[in-house]
């Protein structure tokens, strides 16, 4: 059984969000009118969030893209009271569109912040509608949604290696994100597979996880130098 | 003669019956000022149904604000009634007499709204009922659930075993609907057999009704603990709210009694001795309060963990430091202020420290949501609240519909229950006498 997983390399990302850009036309996620964005309703599954560093006059900022980090053991399926969210063997969390009820305790449970509530009915302008991936439900307004890990392309490329009649192979399967980084710094595999590329990366010493001290065991690793640390205690920064 | 003297007394009781049989105009002023309120906060409800959660100010990271602030708010002052009564009760505390009915309808009422605010709060209300279909256990809000399903049986119970025998007396004085004061009376004719079945049933309430009392706050508490979250994630919490709960519960007995007694003319029921007796509950209650919060913050700072310490001086000294301090004042150092003297500690006093305590309480369960929320660990999603009137309106419009169904109460069920106001007169002197006599060695003197 894979246990799939993504490797980023801090030291490679440029913070283009090609990523995230990817990852709205690929899933469907509903784009926000600027005037709901401003007030804090972006919906976006993976983005790239500015880590800033040291102290004026020595900053320094770097990028980093954070996805919903599957974690192992993950706070938000615990809280949910419908069970509209579960992991699956392979280690994806997952959401239930249809059965969530929208209390939003997920979204409050997750330290990463990283599921999205659909504040109204989810709006495609003019030809983005035309553009929608068929292989992705869009969501209706009143409901939780997440990174799926573009499990949509995994159900492809298992019913293209049976047709082939091989194994899945490194790289059969990857997520949007992954595939579109132009500065290849984001990787994807089985993590238990140990010849895999992200199982090699996630051994090196420069790997991390991200808020690992909370025992969530996320299955997005960081490559860095240095040490990465969520909270900067400093306060909001604003 | 002996006879003649109970029957006396027990006409006197009633003019207890008078808000029942007899409405004044005010009443239906009154009554439309409130529905008002709620009229205007339905409206505000079809539109946030129609429009979605996006009306309200709620955004990312502050999924939480108004709706989950009453919610815990509502709940809490569930508490007053039912658990303040079922103590009194136990203890044999007689001057309850007079004030356990008026307690038990807050609790049994306002669970209706604490469960709405979950309701309004939902993104897909029509598939509450999915908490049945698909249940997970392992959630501290299908525990929520359960409790306070059971809580509000129970509670019913507990509020409708006392009524009984008063419904009867309203069945004898030919109130109306007759058709339902029949029904509800189920042929109460007062003999001693029916009377040792409904003490013992009320004995059993008041013991099971505590601990699911105690059980619904300590869940819902465990609705914030049992995630990581910084300053949510605390043992304490528990025990914390449920001393909320009763705080913010006994403010609010006090000041409904202080209306129903204002306005239903009550001073001989409900006198300065109750307000006062229950004042000294509050200040006690004030006192563990301040403790509790006390206990919490300064375990907070000592530990420094700083995603902790980010929260804890949004609210010494950031953005939450005005509901912050406006808490301490309202719910520590005013009621306290007022209640640690007998001579401030007067009807008057006991109400204003009474709102005092429930505006501070509503604070209290705001900074408790929202500082949170609105700072999550990873800094890139930092964001402020603020309401919209949608929430504004739902939230006056859940307190003005609960006034009003109080109101609706009084005039169909006594406020004050008769009969154990009588029985009180009766057996209460006897059975103390026996109890003290209990006590010591030697002669008790009923009268010296």
């Amino acid at each position: 059984m894979p246990r799939w997983g993504m490797v980023i390399d801090l030291a490679k990302c440029t913070a283009c969000q090609a990523c995230t850009v990817a990852c709205q036309t690929e899933n469907n996620v509903p784009c926000v009118p600027p005037k709901e964005a401003a007030r804090g309703r972006i919906i976006s599954w993976i983005s790239v969030l500015p880590q800033i560093e040291g102290e004026y006059p020595r900053l320094s900022m770097r990028p980093t893209p954070l996805p919903c980090v599957h974690c192992d053991n993950p706070p938000c399926i615990r809280v949910c009271p419908v069970q509209a969210t579960a992991i699956n063997p392979e280690g994806v969390v997952r959401q239930i569109y249809a059965r969530c009820i929208g209390c939003r305790y997920c979204t409050n449970a997750c330290p990463y912040t990283r599921r999205m509530f659909n504040w109204y009915k989810p709006e495609f302008p003019g030809e983005f509608t035309e553009a929608l991936n068929p292989d992705v439900s869009v969501r209706p307004k009143g409901v939780v949604e997440k990174c799926t890990l573009c499990h949509h392309r995994l159900q492809k490329a298992r019913d293209e290696a049976r047709a082939a009649k091989r194994e899945l192979a490194e790289g059969d399967y990857v997520p949007a994100c992954v595939e579109i980084c132009p500065a290849g710094a984001m990787y994807f595999g089985d993590l238990e597979d140990h010849n895999s590329t992200v199982a090699a990366l996630a051994r090196s010493r420069r790997a991390f996880k991200p808020l690992e001290e909370l025992g969530t065991h996320p299955k997005v690793i960081y490559l860095a130098q240095g040490e990465w640390s969520g909270g900067d205690g400093q306060g909001p920064r604003t | 003669m002996e006879t003649d003297r109970d029957h006396a007394h027990n006409e006197r009781d009633l003019v207890l019956l008078q808000p029942v049989i007899a409405t004044r105009r005010p009443f239906y002023y009154l009554a439309l000022f409130f529905l008002g309120f709620t009229s205007i906060a339905f409206f505000a409800w079809l539109w946030q149904l129609k429009q979605g959660l996006g009306v309200t100010g709620l955004n990312v990271p502050v999924y939480w604000g108004f709706y989950i602030t009453n919610f815990v708010f509502f709940i809490g002052i569930s508490h007053a009634g039912t658990l303040i009564s079922a103590i009194l009760r136990l203890c044999h505390a007689e001057w309850r007499r007079s004030i356990t009915r008026a307690a038990e309808v807050i609790t049994v009422l306002v669970l209706f709204f604490g469960v709405g605010s979950v309701i309004m709060d939902l993104g897909r209300p029509e598939r509450a009922l999915n908490v049945l279909l698909h249940p997970n256990f392992h959630s501290p809000l299908l525990w929520d659930v359960c409790s306070i399903t059971v809580y509000l049986t129970a509670s019913t119970i507990y509020l409708y075993l006392p009524l009984i025998p008063d419904i009867a007396i309203l069945r004898d004085h030919g109130a109306k609907p007759a058709w339902l004061y029949r029904r509800l009376a189920i042929g109460w004719c007062a003999s001693e057999k029916q009377k040792r079945v409904l003490n013992r049933a009320i004995s059993v309430m008041a013991v099971l009704v505590i601990p699911i009392a105690v059980s619904v706050h300590t869940v819902v508490s465990w609705v914030f603990a049992m995630t990581v979250q910084p300053m949510w994630h605390s043992s304490i919490f528990g025990p914390y709210f449920v001393v909320g709960a009763i705080f913010s519960g006994i403010a609010s007995l006090l000041i409904v009694m202080a209306l129903i007694r204002r306005i239903y003319l009550l001073q001989d029921y409900l006198k300065p001795i109750h307000f006062n007796n229950l004042g000294l509950l509050l200040l006690v209650m004030a006192l563990l309060w301040f403790y509790f919060t006390f206990a919490e913050f300064i375990t907070t700072f000592y530990g420094s963990d700083p995603s902790h310490l980010v929260v804890f001086y949004s609210k010494l000294s950031g953005r939450y430091a005005v509901p912050f301090w406006t808490m301490v004042v309202t719910c520590f150092i005013i009621p306290v202020g007022i209640l640690a003297r007998r001579k401030t500690r007067t009807i008057t006093g006991c109400v204003i420290a009474s709102i005092s305590v429930n505006i501070g309480m509503w604070l209290e369960r705001f900074t408790i949501v929202v500082p949170t929320l609105s700072q999550p660990r990873l800094p890139w999603a930092k964001a402020s609240y603020s309401p919209t009137w949608v929430e504004v309106a739902i939230t006056i419009g859940f307190g003005a519909t609960f006034m009003f169904l109080y109101m609706l109460f009084t005039k169909f069920f006594p406020i004050v229950s008769i009969w154990e106001v009588q029985e009180g007169r009766e057996m209460a002197i006897p059975e103390v006498v026996e109890r003290v006599k209990s006590y010591f060695p030697g002669e008790v003197l009923p009268s010296a």
